[in-house]
């Protein structure tokens, strides 16, 4: 068991399954004896907002919240919210960013620009940033829910415990609750941990 | 009191703080709970619900909520109210004379403050509610705390006689941390009302006797918070900063500054004034961090100690670690620089309407009609303030809107002669205290146009049900008010009470138009539910067929989220003028089916698609 800290923030939009995701990851920290606490602020979340989910988990914790630049790793289901967040990670941290880009009315109408390249924007910092096209896992699989699933498989390697220990949790969650999803989920984790071990965008700018 | 108790992994639960406050309840023996939902605390009762044991209710309002709770605390039952900070100025009324006559059985009035501003018109500090009302205040730092202090709470209240306030704040409601839970429900026999006109009708001659009594209650609490162990005190092996805290504030010290001593106070109403004076003792400045007013702060200063808090420490919003360590570092004499991070400039998300949400019609059309003031309300449709409606012009408090625009039309100043005053209210909101103001209204002779959009839910704290939903808090079938019927009652003329379908926006066009012309009070009443509640229906998505897109962006102007701009054109006109054509996209994923968009098209390029063409996959938006 780590003796440090562990600090993962996840990040999107209301509806996509972030808080799901951090639940998840909370669940399994809590499975393998560590002190866990997870925090939100979603205040109006579902109403198009951003959400952010903090999961820290260590021999003690005491704060819910995780401070900027002390973030472990980044979980960014869209890819303007993984630059917005990107300030809380740590220099050597690591994001994990779904390039799915989801612009706000206020940008619909021309109030706002989207950034042009945001996954460009979030290599230019130097951060290890690994980006993939989950929804496009999601549609081979044929269900745009498994993003949420996929995510989890992508960071799966890049935990303090093993990637088959957050697999069979989630796993074992739907054979509980949704045995008919179960089978496709762990196809989508296994697809999302290959994903992530795309190679990161920030060396391939350096190179 | 062991913040965290060490247990076995099997007993240990990952509870969120209004999760842990439900299973206290239940464990206590509580046998009536009541709330109005309000974030953060809405999913106390929602979980409450979950134990059959429990009589539990969706109260109208919050001050019924504390009533219902007190009515049964005199039965002998153990009795719980929950709700938002802004929630206990409504019950305040009943609070204040209650905490004056007492209780019978134990009677806990859990309170959920918004420190940090996320869901709310105001950040108030609840815990002045226990000067005011000579009662205790118990502030968990965390769920497990929240779990054993809503169960140490029913004791005190039922050993004192009096109601005590569990004050939580977002960062433990909505927090999960795990929980060790005990199991088992103790339940307390309720001996029923016992008859005692001088303790519980509060008539001057009754009330007067109480005073000299509730004070003798707060020397005893005095003494009490001393001895209690809710209120702790942690060693440290730098004693240079000694901190008392209350409440997550706690959590944020530790997590800080490791090594300081720290008072935490878990019974914080009234402070423990000779412990804190030989804690004091120990260290070489004594720190108050506490959210969000100065309270504990000014009484230390008032008993005559020196004491730093706020006038290094912001007086509103959360002291997490970030903001602790900038504003005690110096003090320390240590120099700290907020770490310089390139902050990414990315566009803002505000929150915005729902596709085919039915205020969607309701606020095309108030945005497309001149010389309207228009007064609002709490719910969902406050958002109609927001881009692209721009179509409220204020929003105070539960049930102003008609107040208010009643005033406002009495109050007419010059701007205001040739302006028709509307009011905005959804269904929950006017059952939980408009009622009253379109009485006022229609009493003394006022001319509003009330717009009562009624979606059936409690709509911004999730779809919860209310009495005009047709369901209760369990979701099963209870007798639905009928709005027409309750305004007529209230006075309106039949005439002028005008039902809706918020889909058909040119019908909402016309009736707010019509009525606004009109002398008197009126009301409009739109029938849709909530979009993201069951009690809607999906239909196959609208798709724009592009070639026949005009570019005139009238869809664009409803504000669904669905419906993106694709692109933009700049054409000039014969006549010179350049003018940018907006040709529009709508996303077939967050379509809902609802039509409303295919009124604003004239050249009708907005059409249902065929179930085969359905393709579901993600498309990029920007």
């Amino acid at each position: 068991m780590l003796d440090r800290i562990t600090n993962i923030l996840v990040v999107g939009i209301g509806g996509q399954g972030v808080m799901t995701a951090a639940e998840m990851l909370a669940r399994t920290a809590l499975s393998q004896g560590y002190d866990v606490k997870k925090t939100e602020v979603a205040g109006m979340a579902q109403r198009g907002g951003v959400v952010s989910s903090h999961v820290r988990f260590g021999p003690r914790v005491y704060s819910p919240q995780i401070d900027a630049g002390e973030a472990d790793l980044l979980i960014g289901f869209e890819a303007a919210e993984a630059l917005r967040w990107l300030p809380y990670l740590r220099p050597t941290g690591v994001a994990m960013v779904n390039t799915l880009r989801i612009a706000p009315p206020v940008v619909s109408v021309g109030l706002y620009d989207y950034p042009l390249d945001p996954i460009g924007e979030l290599a230019a910092t130097g951060i290890e940033v690994h980006a993939f096209d989950a929804g496009a896992i999601a549609e081979q699989l044929g269900n745009l829910k498994l993003v949420n699933t996929i995510m989890l498989g992508a960071i799966s390697d890049y935990l303090p415990f093993p990637a088959e220990v957050l697999r069979e949790s989630i796993v074992e969650g739907f054979r509980a609750y949704k045995p008919k999803l179960a089978d496709v989920n762990a196809q989508a984790f296994d697809a999302g941990r290959e994903a992530g071990h795309v190679k990161a965008v920030s060396r391939q700018t350096a190179a | 009191m062991n913040a965290v108790v060490q247990a076995q992994a099997e007993s240990r639960y990952l509870l969120s703080g209004n999760e842990a406050v439900a299973r206290a309840a239940w464990e206590a023996g509580v046998r009536v709970a009541a709330a109005y939902p309000g974030t953060p605390a809405t999913e106390i009762l929602e979980n409450i619900a979950l134990y059959p044991d429990i009589y539990s209710e969706w109260s109208v309002n919050e001050k019924v909520a504390v009533e219902v709770a007190i009515g049964a605390s005199l039965a002998g039952s153990r009795s719980l109210a929950a709700m938002k900070h802004v929630g206990m100025n409504v019950a305040s009324d009943a609070f204040m004379t209650q905490s004056l006559a007492g209780v019978v059985g134990g009677l806990v009035i859990v309170v959920a403050d918004d420190v940090g501003l996320s869901s709310s018109q105001n950040e108030q500090d609840s815990r002045y509610w226990g000067r005011f009302g000579h009662l205790p205040i118990l502030e968990p730092a965390d769920s497990q705390e929240a779990y054993e202090m809503v169960k140490r709470a029913f004791d005190l209240s039922e050993e004192y006689e009096v109601p005590v306030i569990v004050r939580m704040t977002t960062r433990v409601c909505h927090v999960k941390a795990m929980v060790t839970v005990e199991g088992e429900r103790i339940e307390h026999h309720a001996a029923g009302f016992q008859k005692n006109p001088q303790r519980w009708v509060m008539t001057p001659a009754n009330a007067k006797p109480r005073l000299p009594l509730m004070h003798e209650r707060d020397r005893k609490f005095r003494e009490l918070s001393e001895t209690i162990d809710l209120n702790v005190a942690f060693t440290g092996s730098d004693r240079r900063i000694g901190f008392i805290t209350s409440g997550p504030a706690f959590m944020h010290v530790r997590e800080t500054f490791p090594n300081a001593p720290v008072l935490k106070l878990g019974f914080s109403c009234p402070p423990p004034l000779d412990k804190i004076r030989a804690f004091a003792g120990q260290v070489d400045t004594l720190v108050v961090v506490e959210e969000t007013e100065p309270l504990l702060e000014t009484e230390i200063r008032a008993a005559g100690l020196d004491v730093r808090g706020k006038d290094i420490l912001p007086r509103f919003g959360e002291l997490a670690p970030n903001v602790l360590r900038p504003a005690i570092k110096p003090l320390l004499g240590e120099s700290y620089e907020v770490p310089k991070r390139s902050q990414a400039s990315v566009f803002p998300r505000p929150p915005t309407m729902c596709a085919s949400c039915p205020h969607l019609g309701p606020y095309f059309a108030l945005s497309h009609i001149r010389n309207l003031n228009i007064i609002g309300d709490i719910g969902c449709y406050t958002l109609g303030a927001g881009h692209p409606w721009n179509a409220l012009d204020t929003c105070t408090c539960m049930g102003a809107s008609l107040s208010m625009a009643h005033g406002m039309d009495k109050g007419r100043g010059e701007s205001d002669q040739k302006k028709h005053i509307v009011a905005v209210i959804g269904d929950s909101t006017f059952l939980h205290m408009g009622m009253q103001g379109l009485l006022n209204m229609v009493y003394n002779r006022g001319n509003v146009t009330v717009l009562l959009l009624d979606n059936r839910s409690v709509g911004m704290t999730g779809g919860q049900e209310n009495p005009g939903t047709g369901e209760d808090l369990h979701g099963l079938p209870a007798p639905r008010v009928d709005f027409a019927k309750l305004v007529e009652a209230l006075g309106v003329r039949p005439e002028r009470i005008r039902m809706v379908d918020p889909y058909e926006l040119p019908n909402v066009v016309k009736l707010v138009r019509e009525e606004t012309k009109m002398e008197e009070p009126s009301v409009i009443i739109t029938n849709r539910p909530c979009s993201l509640t069951d009690r809607f229906e999906h239909l196959r998505p609208y798709e724009v067929i592009d070639d026949q897109c005009t570019g005139c962006g009238n869809c664009i102007d409803l504000g669904c989220p669905a419906i993106f701009v694709s692109r933009r054109e700049t054409v000039t006109a014969k006549s010179g003028k350049s003018k940018e054509l907006v040709f529009a996209r709508i996303d077939a994923n967050a379509c809902t089916g609802c039509h409303m968009c295919v009124e604003t098209c004239a050249p009708e390029a907005i059409v249902q698609q065929q179930p085969q063409n359905r393709v579901i996959r993600i498309q990029p938006h920007a």
